[in-house]
């Protein structure tokens, strides 16, 4: 079947998310090849990648919103819904788990109110768990926003998420 | 062949296959899942694991190390065990594992009983569950009224999106997300948009696609009543398996065949039986009275109207090419040569019979399936493959993969080796080019795809020709033809495919002529043509090009030369313009018309007969390669409706017609026929006449599980009826008697011990993917010809286009185009209403958009109009077959004119074009 052309209202990318993302395609063979980077792209400006944004970059890309939304979704750190306006990412993987990562879940929650994949009311922080920060000597760790936290003590979450109104 | 040795017994193997199927081709059970035989390993699921020793001492010692079937070569010397204790439990703890969300819903699964992941879990023993934890759920999505999706049922193997995408070359089916959250679906909710999605029902392992059209009338795999049978859907004549329950269709699946069909079918062929459900069905013969309504008349009543209108009358007939060659043999000889129109219009029989002609004479190959995907350059002209002959389509997709095969072959990779391949080739291709009059749903794999007028089409192929005669053109990188020149002279297997769906003789011509000039340059050519319908071939061979055409029996009807008219299973207002119609079915003449459904050519009729359709009757149809095929009732008719070689037969037997004489069963018309008509000689070796017997016995049409037999009538009567006997064919309606071994031809249903599902075909083919032990199904009546075309053609002059004039293009589409077919349940939903396509240009000139109406010619035809910028200028398409657009033909040339007071058509509800059906 060929797609309908009955008027549709055309997702857009901003220019300067197009100039970011024509600049990646100058570096590969095709232009699907750039997917993860433009998915990237979009999400620095946008905070989260929604499905018109999938709708499009895929037709940017000459490629599928399927295809796309397929690599999208692979990744834990794409996010598909909204999010706050920092993500706190709280690493739950072994060599934290073991320096007690559950504790400061626990911390967090008790001062957000949120839960892991949870948002709060605020819209400030969105809680999500991840798998390795890449600091497993620094156990445990987390990160807030762009900031990476080290060897954080249940005692210092209020001072690293200080001045949130929550609960 | 290397020898292999398996728990201690030494097994001879094909060198490079992979273990997997090796051991499925010895006929040892080892379980697996992402494995298909046509679409290679990836070693995704782990299920067929199996140690491998190093050494013998390896083996001694219990060594060895847990490699995968799938991904295992077989080399001389090698040693495995499959019966290992290590082997085993792994192979348990897989099933294990991926039952871990499935859920405990087989009762109301419809993939229940011919599921393979059930026959995998009960192979591996795997009995009691450890997992105790909250099983994840997901939402299902609307993919359209074909197919049902279930995602809660998903193993995660990705057969389906290596099927949809990789294979079949769609887009909107994705693996989502990852680990144990991994979903199987589209974007968002949405018709699936490729042509060969139903395939996905029997591609999926268990039940996360299901057909949709079984689901809401269903019936249990062992309750089915099957026979080998024929797809009427288009000229590819794919084998099929229609499964009926209560006298009703329930389902088709698909029927292998190794050269015709391979695994796979399209969704026209797989939903586009559901018709012989339709409403619309005649249930008993009619007669008109004076005051123009039908009154039921019983068969024996009939009878004698219809012999009454033809004793000592002038009687002439029109024939089906969507039907049997018997029905039509019959009538011929009712009415005479002469007399016998074979249901072609002039153009019809002008493409048709030169499609015949040319491949009779062309001594390039005549190319089955398998030999369509080995070619590795193809040129196509004037085809849009999947809205004409779409299996072939399918195989033209698997051609460009041979690029990645050859290049898989330098690395001494084996053509199993899928993940690794594609990896290898990206999206290097093998050279296919497309010539058409607008774009088609192949151009995506195509080096190039040209839009231009069928004229042009065919002026190209020429050139090609040209070229490649000349040896100068080739490879002048300048022109088109010298490009596609090129490339066909470099391949090893070029191929060539036209056929009849745009109309233009030029084009086959054209394409005859490039496979004899590469004939000529001392290669191997394949030739391809498409005809519009499942015996076109056949009718063709029947009658040859001086039979009557349909004008030609009008102009008759017109002079007052004919008093009874004889419909075979035609409705002419489908077929031909209005007013030929109705200059044949409103002249003086008597209709007689034998159908199955209810049409305008049926109410136009004095007499009318119901007629059983392919799955309530024999019959032979020759495909477009010239095979011919036979099919076999599923079910006996109902009520009063007959074979329409039955009503026949009955018919010359009462006016003592002298070929009747000798006829009293199907196999006599079949040989008669075969006697008659040089031609149509090899017909006879289609398959077993009704003597055969395996073992004994008949064939059983129902599998030994068949259950309720005693109570499936015990609404009407608790008496059970005796078992209806079947005289015509090898085939019993019983579940006593042998399915095994017999010809290829006559298999009703797969199945082994172990192996409910269809994955069981293997146990009934000479090994995996080759073909059935049985033999292939079929006999070719076309051999390669010796001469080549005889006369030299010149090409047609190149089209102009004309200020305010457009010439009619033909555009098919799968679901519309064909009329059967879009009257069953789903498919209905998917046709469109009638419309032309035009350029944009041209659109704004008119003061069009999309959507809006344009009157052709003033009053030809008022059509809706999509915008297509790939129909070439000058010309505009239409959809044929559709509603509203049977006054069209390509070729002509039509003025435009905006519509005033155009509505855009209703939105149609489903049960209305399906009968009331079920949905």
């Amino acid at each position: 079947m060929t797609e309908t052309t009955s008027m549709q209202l055309v997702p857009t990318l901003s220019e300067e998310e197009l100039r970011l993302i024509d600049a990646e395609i100058a570096h590969v063979p095709y232009r699907s090849a750039v997917a993860i980077d433009a998915l990237k792209i979009v999400q620095q400006h946008r905070g989260w990648v929604s499905d018109e944004s999938i709708k499009a970059i895929a037709s940017y890309l000459d490629m599928s919103a399927d295809e796309l939304d397929g690599i999208a979704t692979f990744y834990n750190l794409i996010f598909r819904r909204p999010v706050g306006d920092k993500v706190i990412l709280l690493c739950n993987s072994i060599s934290c788990w073991i320096k007690g990562c559950d504790g400061l879940q626990q911390k967090i929650t008790e001062q957000l109110g949120v839960q892991f994949g949870e948002t709060t009311s605020d819209n400030r922080y969105t809680l999500l768990p991840v798998t390795c920060l890449g600091a497993c000597d620094k156990a445990p760790v987390m990160m807030v926003g762009e900031e990476l936290h080290e060897d954080v003590a249940e005692s210092s979450i209020v001072r690293i998420l200080g001045g949130s109104t929550e609960p | 062949m290397p020898t292999i040795r398996i728990d201690g017994v030494e097994y001879e193997v094909q060198a490079g296959k992979n273990l997997l199927e090796s051991c499925l081709s010895l006929g040892l059970d080892l379980p697996y899942f992402c494995w298909h035989p046509a679409m290679g390993s990836i070693g995704a699921c782990r299920q067929c694991a199996v140690v491998q020793y190093q050494s013998e001492e390896d083996e001694q010692a219990g060594r060895g190390r847990i490699v995968m079937g799938c991904m295992t070569p077989v080399s001389d010397g090698a040693i495995f065990s499959l019966d290992g204790d290590r082997a085993r439990e792994f192979r348990e703890a897989i099933v294990e594992s991926l039952m871990l969300n499935h859920p405990h819903d087989c009762p109301v699964c419809a993939e229940g009983g011919e599921c393979h992941l059930q026959d995998m879990t009960v192979m591996v023993g795997h009995r009691d569950r450890h997992y105790r934890g909250r099983k994840n759920t997901h939402r299902n999505q609307y993919l359209g009224p074909l197919l049902n999706h279930e995602m809660n049922r998903c193993i995660a193997c990705y057969r389906c999106t290596r099927y949809y995408r990789d294979y079949a070359g769609g887009t909107d089916l994705a693996a989502m997300a990852a680990h144990d959250h991994v979903y199987f679906g589209r974007h968002e909710e949405g018709i699936l948009e490729s042509e060969f999605a139903g395939n996905l029902v029997e591609v999926c392992p268990t039940g996360v696609f299901t057909d949709k059209t079984l689901v809401h009338d269903y019936t249990r795999k062992w309750d089915l009543q099957s026979a080998p049978s024929v797809c009427v859907g288009c000229g590819v004549g794919c084998n099929t398996l229609p499964g009926e329950r209560y006298g009703r269709l329930k389902r088709i699946h698909n029927r292998f065949n190794v050269e015709v069909n391979g695994y796979f079918l399209c969704d026209r062929g797989r939903f586009g039986g559901g018709f012989v459900n339709n409403q619309q069905r005649l249930d008993y013969p009619g007669l008109r009275g004076d005051d123009g309504r039908y009154n039921a008349v019983d068969h024996h009543q009939a009878l004698q109207h219809m012999a009454e209108a033809c004793r000592n009358a002038r009687v002439a007939a029109i024939g089906s090419p969507r039907t049997s060659i018997e029905a039509n043999f019959l009538l011929r000889q009712l009415v005479g040569t002469d007399n016998f129109c074979p249901g072609f219009t002039e153009l019809e029989q002008t493409l048709v019979n030169l499609a015949l002609e040319l491949q009779q004479q062309s001594s390039a190959v005549i190319a089955d399936i398998r030999s369509v995907e080995s070619a590795d350059a193809v040129l196509i002209l004037g085809e849009d493959l999947t809205n004409t002959a779409p299996r072939l389509a399918l195989a033209v997709r698997q051609s460009v993969r041979n690029k990645a095969y050859e290049m898989a072959a330098g690395l001494g990779l084996e053509t199993w080796q899928d993940a690794a391949i594609r990896n290898l080739a990206q999206d290097r291709r093998s050279p296919l080019f497309i010539a058409a009059s607008g774009d088609t749903r192949l151009d995506d794999v195509a080096e190039q795809h040209l839009s231009l007028a069928p004229q042009d089409v065919a002026r190209l192929g020429f050139e090609v020709a040209a070229a490649i005669r000349g040896g100068g053109g080739v490879g002048n990188s300048d022109t088109a033809a010298g490009r596609i020149a090129a490339a066909l002279m470099e391949a090893k297997r070029p191929l060539v495919i036209s056929g009849t769906s745009s109309g233009s003789p030029q084009a086959l011509q054209a394409a005859a002529a490039v496979a004899e000039a590469l004939a000529g340059a001392g290669h191997r050519p394949m030739l391809n043509f498409t005809v519009p319908e499942a015996n076109s071939l056949g009718q063709a061979m029947l009658t040859g090009s001086a039979a009557p055409s349909l004008e030609a029996i009008a102009e008759r009807c017109d002079r007052g030369e004919i008093d009874t008219l004889l419909v075979l299973e035609n409705d002419l207002y489908h077929r031909t313009p209005a007013a030929l119609a109705d200059r044949l079915l409103h002249s003086d003449s008597a209709i007689i018309a034998v159908d199955g459904l209810d049409n305008r050519t049926t109410s136009a009729a004095r007499l009318v007969l119901p007629a059983a359709n392919f799955a309530e009757t024999e019959g032979t149809l020759v495909s477009l390669e010239g095979r011919a095929q036979r099919h076999y009732p599923v079910f006996l008719p109902q009520g009063e409706r007959r074979p329409s070689w039955v009503w026949l037969l009955a018919c010359m037997k009462e006016l003592g017609h002298p070929t009747a004489t000798d006829l009293h069963q199907f196999d006599d018309i079949t040989r008669a026929c075969a006697a008659t008509v040089p031609a149509l000689a090899g017909i006879t070796g289609a398959a077993p006449d009704h003597h055969f017997l395996n073992v004994g016995v008949k064939i059983p049409r129902q599998p030994h599980r068949y259950s309720g037999r005693t109570a499936m009538r015990a609404d009407i009567s608790v008496h059970e009826p005796k078992q209806p006997e079947d005289e015509e064919s090898p085939l019993a309606f019983s579940m006593e008697g042998l399915n095994r071994w017999q010809p290829g031809a006559l298999l009703p249903f797969v199945w082994a011990p172990g192996w409910n599902s269809n994955q069981s075909l293997h146990r009934f083919q000479s090994e995996v993917g080759g073909p059935l032990r049985g033999g292939t199904a079929g006999m070719r009546l076309l051999g390669a010809g010796t001469t080549g075309p005889t006369a030299a053609i010149d090409p047609p002059p190149s089209f102009t286009p004309v200020e305010g004039r457009w010439q009619l293009v033909a555009r098919h589409r799968i679901f519309g185009s064909e009329e059967l077919s879009a009257l069953s349940p789903g498919i209905c939903e998917l046709v469109e209403p009638g419309f032309v396509e035009m350029r944009g240009a041209d659109a704004h000139g008119l003061g069009l958009t999309e959507g809006d109406g344009v009157e052709l010619d003033a009053g030809l035809a008022t059509l809706a109009v999509k915008i297509n910028d790939s129909i070439p200028p000058g010309c505009l398409g239409y959809a044929v077959g559709h509603a509203g657009t049977a006054n069209l033909a390509a070729g002509a040339s039509v003025s435009l004119a905006k519509a005033t007071n155009w509505q855009r058509p209703p939105q149609v509800i489903s049960t209305d074009r399906s009968g009331g059906g079920h949905v």
